[in-house]
């Protein structure tokens, strides 16, 4: 099973009060983007109880097609990492 | 005053109660109601984890839960042997929209259509394709 943004909507609607489905979609939509806003201009979020989300700077690397062999070079590029907190490793091993 | 010799990448960085202030002003909302979405949304995240569900938010990632069995490690600094106990651990995929957006590309908007086949120019300079190609294979990237 997974969980998508339509569980989280529906679980938004019973916990929070006052909300319509469309308003509580729109509002999930709003915090993820404001996620990815966030992130884009290569700030980190942290949230405390779940983990942290990092961009990170890769530096140019030789690289090799693995299908051909060819030797190519892997461009200097950023990546976001998350990085789990202690609290929700802990949550997943109990 | 920030001293200079600080960290080399003093990136600024956003928290939880930083991220519901932000969302409150967006949504027009008070902090409080924007309090509750946002802890419900992490809450109701961490719970499906908790029953080794994934969760697929499209534009911004999939989170999975990974199994990891027992090995005998060591202590790196003493080379004592330890036992590393079975465990899980989540796993992040950042998702095409938001790795290109992280990776300074100027995505507008989410494609609303089914992508194309990768452009001819790729084969140009080789770089990253295959990479490329065998991700777009696989259905759960096209996140």
């Amino acid at each position: 099973m997974k969980m998508t943004k339509a569980d989280i909507v529906e679980r938004v609607c019973e916990n929070v009060g006052g909300f319509s489905k469309k308003e509580a979609a729109e509002l999930v939509d709003m915090v993820f983007n404001t996620m990815k806003d966030t992130l884009s201009t290569g700030e980190k979020i942290k949230i405390s109880g779940f983990g942290n989300f990092v961009v990170r700077s890769k530096n140019p690397r030789p690289g090799r097609n693995p299908q051909t062999g060819e030797e190519i070079m892997i461009d200097a590029r950023k990546v976001l990492t998350f990085k789990p907190s202690n609290v929700l490793k802990t949550i997943l091993n109990s | 005053m920030m001293p200079f010799h600080c960290r080399r990448h003093e990136a600024s960085s956003v928290t939880k109660s930083e991220l519901i202030e932000r969302v409150a002003e967006a949504a027009k909302l008070t902090k409080g109601r924007a309090e509750l979405v946002v802890n419900t949304i992490f809450d109701s995240m961490v719970d499906a984890m908790k029953r080794g569900e994934g969760i697929e938010i499209r534009g911004f990632g999939s989170f999975t839960v990974r199994h990891y069995k027992a090995y005998e490690g060591r202590n790196p600094r003493t080379g004592a042997p330890v036992h590393v106990a079975p465990k899980r651990l989540p796993f992040f995929k950042v998702g095409k929209e938001l790795r290109e957006r992280v990776n300074g590309a100027q995505v507008a908007a989410p494609p609303p259509t089914p992508r194309k086949p990768t452009p001819a120019r790729d084969q140009a300079t080789g770089r990253q394709r295959t990479p490329r190609l065998r991700e777009e294979n696989l259905s759960e990237d096209v996140i």
